[in-house]
């Protein structure tokens, strides 16, 4: 019980600050879930990205899921994918039901390029320490850099980055044994 | 009835739409085009401008904007509900699979694979948000005027704190409030 409420708090404070969808809650994550709790690792975090990614729905959703899951179950799981959509759903309802004519202030605009400037930073940080820690080999540089430019530069969808990888994996995998 | 349509279509959304949040941006579009009435003078764009500038998932937030312009409170909560639903019982699912074959060296080969590119992947989402903040005007505008040098300025600022020994381990929603007031004080 003790575990599910903290789950569905842990998440709650994720979703709250989590500006600009999916990879934004990943700086975040780690430093909830990889510093302060210890419940997970950097390369677990990953994996569920992988997953996330090529299953259906919202990547933060199906992350929460994942993390719940395994932390407390089906029922974890429910109370992780709640605490990351309830203020997010609260704050969406408010704002178009009351605030839509305060939108357009230079000022709340201003904050949110604010804000997403700041998001860029923090994932810039998150890219280089996962760089660092999961990026060790010429075969991880090269899957990499095809990643980036697959999606930067020809537009492609994730799913087809996924599923290459995997498959270069499961080759690379065979030919070291 | 419109709940129930709403539930309908949203689900399919959360069903179909693999990829991420933006990923349910072409469903909405098509509901809007199947149900004009739900949506009244509302532009795509507005959904996407404040899915995107509210805290949360992109999907979740723009399936609450659509909902309650669509039927009010019970719209926005059954509509975010359908979204997220087909993600939780798949993944649901896979998590207990991937619990029990997680050692087994098929899966950890793939892994292997998956998380170079993956790093990939999020680097290239940065460089979109990057691109999104520091890109103020087109190249039509001059070279220089083509970009918002406030937020290259505020990026290497908070970037460069966020690498020191001293200032990387504070908290990253201090450096969101952080941004949102300099955002604010610059005038960005």
């Amino acid at each position: 019980m003790k575990n599910l409420l903290k789950l569905y708090l842990t998440f709650l404070k994720i979703g709250a600050f989590m500006f600009g969808g999916g990879y934004s809650m990943l700086p975040l994550l780690e430093r909830e879930l990889i510093e302060r709790l210890g419940w997970t690792t950097e390369e677990e975090l990953l994996d569920y990205f992988a997953l996330a990614q090529c299953t259906p729905g919202v990547i933060a959703v199906n992350t929460a899921t994942f993390i719940g899951q395994k932390r407390g179950g089906f029922w974890g799981g429910a109370m992780a994918t709640l605490g990351v959509i309830t203020i997010p759903l609260l704050l969406v309802i408010v704002i178009v039901s009351a605030l839509m004519r305060f939108w357009h202030l230079p000022a709340v605009t201003n904050a949110f390029d604010g804000i997403r400037v700041a998001v860029a930073a923090l994932i810039a940080a998150a890219v280089v320490r996962l760089a660092r820690s999961n990026v060790k080999n010429l075969f991880g540089i090269v899957l990499c850099v095809l990643g980036f430019i697959a999606i930067a530069v020809f537009g492609q969808s994730p799913i087809v980055v996924v599923l290459g990888a995997a498959v270069a994996g499961l080759v690379a995998g065979r030919i070291r044994r | 009835m419109t709940i129930l349509l709403l539930f309908f279509e949203f689900f399919q959304a959360g069903l179909f739409a693999v990829g991420g949040g933006l990923a349910t941006l072409p469903f909405i579009l098509k509901m809007m085009e199947k149900y004009p009435e739900w949506f009244g003078t509302l532009q795509l764009a507005d959904i996407t401008a404040i899915a995107e500038s509210t805290p949360g998932p992109i999907g979740v937030n723009a399936a609450t904007f659509a909902g309650y312009s669509a039927a009010g409170v019970p719209g926005a909560i059954t509509a975010t509900f359908a979204v997220i639903l087909p993600s939780f019982i798949i993944i649901s699912l896979i998590a207990r699979a991937l619990q029990k074959y997680r050692d087994s060296r098929l899966v950890c080969d793939v892994f292997a694979g998956l998380r170079p590119a993956v790093t990939g992947l999020i680097a290239a989402a940065c460089w979109s948000v990057m691109r999104s903040a520091f890109i103020a005007g087109t190249l039509s505008d001059g070279f220089f005027q083509m970009f918002s040098w406030k937020g290259v300025a505020l990026f290497a600022v908070l970037f460069t704190l966020l690498q020191l020994p001293k200032t990387k381990d504070v908290h990253p929603i201090f450096y969101i409030l952080a941004g949102a007031a300099a955002g604010i004080l610059l005038g960005l």
